[in-house]
């Protein structure tokens, strides 16, 4: 046996359009963690969809090396018999079906098609406590949290019996402490002699645990390199193919009148009636400053927003304001007419109709402000390749289905929806998720440079260092209620997580 | 800033190889479409050839289309239902009774054709905009509302026939199901059709230039032209007997009408969005209740104009008029591409959909086989309609 367990050699794939990889060589060595690092629409997602059967042998060209031999898939379950599973992008758990059924889907134990209850409970049982997680086999999937949801994902691939694990972004929707489960877990199983090829933006993480890490660029092979004879600097060069000397552009401004203004806000749970998942939160939010919101997982940070939004199926109390005028908002319709504007944090269930081309998308919220009736296509045409061209969405033509656009561009496509808008207020939940580092900094740029034209700019996130980055202040949330509301020259690491974690 | 400006060159770029015609995504993409014009043409092909031509003698196509614009009116409808992600079960019933209410209105009334036609459309739209409501505000499932529907319109229809044929109706109003559109009128409409064909055709390469939109595959004045030559080859074989059928013409207007309000209003593109993904149309600001209720007034309203055509066709109102209607609707735009998940879906399918469906039936009443083989026929073509609309998205 030689020393990698994988060689691509020439790997090429076409999209009517796109070239998304041009002659791509990878090797992968027997029981690394190997991280594969790139821009939105680089083509990393694309690249592993080939190497786990998704795109089957003949819709790509090139060859695939497992072992030193040949492979060529016809389908996933091809990949997965030569011990290649593959934890995508977007998860694809059955939510209305346990875990257990989600793990064995398609492989349930039985006897002449009857399924056995017992051994399917006691495996999964094993698996769980294999990765060291306490998860119940019997609860329903939909009742677990993403970060408990991409584990369950983990133990799936582990069932297969899995001798390479590619993992698509999992951490991009896991708080960190779920992350560094995820890590652990991953460093545990290399210890067993599984090789993960890993796909993250966030490159702190990918310097802890990968051993080796590739860039690919525009489709093409850029190099790999030991992760010991690499810095972060000189990675994302790798990556951008560009010097990025600062993260976070900060500006140095003065806050204005107060534009926005939440009273009372006291939210209820939908199911019980009694429990308040956001109790009596008040806060202003001024004109050129951007706002912070940080907190635990669960805290309540997207219900509070949602409900502001009207989008909230509980029982909502509490009043807003917008220059100092109170304002009704029963539906998000309310809302936007406000001019208040909400980036969702799931952009696949609220944030995009996937189906649809990128210019319906970016024009959906802005139907009626923009439109009578008729659609002038001529405007919306322009509308649209303004904000493709701003936020570098990297797409074919605009009138491609979002569906085909990578993950981090579909991100930009949600961003420009509500930019469209012309927001005073921009509630932003989560939008920097899975977006690359450069792309990141770009948006930065643009959110300041909003922020310059007098727009209010909340901001929720799950990266503390995104908040203390770029907020001017920052509210500190714990289970719904408000904890504390720091200027970003009080604000610290410690301050907030003592803050969030319950502190007072 | 310099980072941008190299993206935006690229997009250039991208999208300049994109000119390069690639005959394999061309049919990839349209496969649907094609598939479905070449079996309409092997039925064609089929049928003439055992009919001995009678099949595509000017009459009988002139019969044909007839027969057709009733379905194709509701599926039309219904297409827009569907693509909501709802569904409407009792447009047939609604047929029927719009039918039987305008008959007794006449001859038992005697009531006048306008007043007649005003009435009985506006009864069509209350009670899809009734069914409408209950879906979209109550929350019940459109399967079970206008499966409900159906029944209770039935039943009204029954009621007010007391199980009889109401005949005959008036000279005005057998207008709308037996008159012809003569040589002026038909010419002038064809020639509209095709001068707005090019229209658009020329707005859309200008636009596409412009704003870099999707390529067409060939080049922008093809696809009209190739129409053009059918519309003149279809107002020939109208003009050959005795001009276009008035149902046809109806027909042909509100697809017209109907595809305009689904690709090019705030309305349409909030219909797509309701079935593409509702979370994130209520997420957008749509008002997605009111969408839901208009799309079934307006299907309501469809219905009624169907069941005047019908009624003024049989020159009654019976009670048995438009049973299963709603089934041959809902087969017509499926077999036109529209997906009952949602979200997908064209009005001018439902169109050919009825096209291919009422050729089997035509072609087969002329061989007289035996009605149980429509049935089966037509049951048969449906799901290996569907089937091969999976079976080509997976392997493209
Ligand atoms: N089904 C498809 N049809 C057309 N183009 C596609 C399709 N899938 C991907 N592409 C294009 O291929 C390129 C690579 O996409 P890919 O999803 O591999 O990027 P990625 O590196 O995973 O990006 P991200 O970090 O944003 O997830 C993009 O330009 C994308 O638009
Ligand atoms: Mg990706």
């Amino acid at each position: 046996m030689g020393l990698y367990i994988l060689e691509l050699k020439n790997i090429c794939k076409k999209f009517p359009g796109v070239k998304a990889l041009d002659n791509i060589n990878l090797r992968v060595k027997f029981g690394e963690i190997h991280a594969l690092c790139g821009e939105n629409g680089a083509g990393k997602s694309t690249l592993i969809k080939i190497l786990s059967g998704v795109y089957p042998y003949g819709t790509y060209e090139g060859k695939i090396y497992l072992d030193g031999k040949e492979v060529q898939f016809r389908n996933i379950r091809d990949a997965e018999n030569n011990g290649i599973v593959c934890i995508h992008q977007e998860l694809a758990l059955v939510g209305e079906l346990t875990v257990q059924e989600n793990i064995f889907l398609g492989n349930e134990p039985n006897i002449a098609g009857v399924i056995k209850e017992d051994e399917m409970y006691i495996k999964t049982k094993n698996l769980l406590n294999e990765l060291g997680l306490d998860i119940d086999p019997r609860e329903l999937v939909k009742n677990l949290g993403i970060g408990q949801q991409q584990l369950v994902e983990i133990a799936k691939a582990l069932s297969k019996n899995a001798k390479i694990l590619i993992l698509d972004e999992p951490t991009s929707a896991l708080t960190e402490k779920e992350s560094n489960t995820l890590l652990n877990i991953l460093c545990r199983l290399k210890a067993k002699g599984v090789t993960s090829i890993y796909i993250s933006h966030k490159l702190d993480e990918v310097l802890s645990i990968a051993d080796t890490v590739s860039a690919i660029r525009d489709g093409q092979y850029i190099g790999s390199k030991d992760i010991n004879e690499i810095t972060k600097s000189e990675l994302i060069y790798m990556m951008v193919g560009r010097k990025l000397d600062k993260l976070y552009p900060r500006k140095k401004r003065e806050r204005k009148d107060c534009s926005f203004e939440v009273k009372n806000l006291t939210v209820y749970d939908p199911e019980i009636q009694s429990r308040k998942v956001i109790d009596n939160i008040s806060f202003r939010a001024y004109k050129g400053e951007i706002l912070g919101i940080a907190g635990l997982m669960g805290a309540g940070r997207t219900e509070m927003v949602s409900a502001i939004f009207g989008v909230f199926p509980g029982k909502r109390e509490g009043e807003f304001y917008i220059d100092e005028k109170k304002i009704n908002i029963r539906q998000p319709i309310d809302a936007i007419q406000n001019g208040i504007a909400l980036v969702p944090e799931d952009r696949k269930g609220t944030g995009l109709v996937l189906n649809m081309t990128v210019k319906e998308n970016i024009s959906m919220a802005s139907l009626r402000n923009f439109f009578n009736f008729i659609i002038k296509e001529d405007e919306e045409n322009s509308y649209t390749l303004r904000y493709v061209r701003d936020l570098n969405i990297k797409t074919s033509n605009i009138e491609e289905a979002v569906n085909n656009l990578s993950g981090g561009n579909q991100q930009k496509v949600v961003l420009g929806k509500w930019l469209l808008t012309k927001p005073k207020v921009l509630i932003l939940d989560e939008p920097t998720r899975g977006i690359d580092i450069g792309a990141k900094f770009e948006i930065y740029e643009l959110i300041n440079q909003l922020v310059d034209e007098g727009v209010t700019v909340i901001i929720i996130s799950s990266e503390l260092e995104e908040v203390l980055g770029i907020s001017d202040r920052v509210l500190v949330i714990y289970e719904g209620k408000l904890r504390a509301d720091l200027p970003i020259q009080e604000a610290t690491q410690e301050k907030i997580m003592y803050y969030a974690t319950g502190g007072v | 800033m310099e980072g941008k400006l190299n993206k935006s060159l690229e997009l250039n770029e991208v999208n300049n190889n994109k000119k390069n015609f690639n005959p394999k995504n061309f049919f990839s993409t349209n496969v649907r479409a094609y598939a479905m014009i070449i079996g309409l043409i092997l039925i064609w092909a089929m049928f003439a050839i055992l009919t001995d031509g009678i099949f595509l003698s000017a009459r009988n196509i002139s019969n044909l289309t007839m027969q057709m614009a009733v379905v194709a009116i509701l599926g039309a409808g219904m297409v827009l239902v569907i693509v909501t992600g709802h569904i409407d079960l009792s447009v047939g019933s609604l047929v029927g009774l719009i039918g039987g209410i305008a008959a007794a209105l006449m001859v038992w009334k005697g009531w006048g054709t306008g007043l007649t036609i005003i009435t009985v459309l506006l009864i069509g739209l209350a009670i899809g905009a009734i069914q409408g409501f209950i879906t979209a505000y109550l929350n019940v499932p459109a399967f079970i509302v206008t499966l409900g529907g159906m029944m209770v319109l039935k039943g009204i229809l029954l009621g007010i026939t007391k199980g009889v044929t109401i005949a005959p109706m008036r000279e005005s109003y057998k207008v709308f199901g037996q008159a012809y559109i003569t040589n002026v009128t038909l010419f002038s409409f064809a020639g509209l059709v095709i001068l707005s064909m090019f229209f658009l055709a020329y707005r859309k390469r200008k636009s596409g230039i412009k704003y870099n939109l999707k390529q067409e595959p060939s080049s922008y004045y093809v696809k009209p032209l190739v129409y053009s030559l059918l519309i003149l080859g279809f107002v020939y074989i109208m003009v050959a007997y005795k001009g276009m059928p008035v149902p046809v013409f109806i027909m042909l207007i509100l697809v017209i009408v109907l595809t305009f309000l689904a690709d090019k209003t705030t309305f349409g593109r909030s219909v797509y969005a309701i079935g593409g993904n509702l979370q994130a149309a209520i997420f957008s600001g749509i008002s997605v209740k009111k969408i839901v209720l208009i799309v079934f007034a307006l299907n309501g309203l469809m219905a009624a104009i169907a069941g005047i055509i019908l009624s003024a066709r049989l020159n009654a109102g019976s009670p048995a008029a438009g049973t299963m209607m709603e089934l041959d609707a809902i087969a017509a735009a499926v077999i036109g591409g529209t997906s009952l998940m949602g979200g997908k879906g064209k009005v001018y399918g439902a169109i050919l959909g009825a096209l291919i469906m009422a050729s089997l039936d035509n072609g087969m009443s002329l061989l007289d086989m035996d009605a149980f083989w429509q049935y089966i026929v037509k049951g048969s073509i449906l799901i290996f309609a569907v089937w091969f609309d999976i079976y080509s998205k997976k392997k493209a």
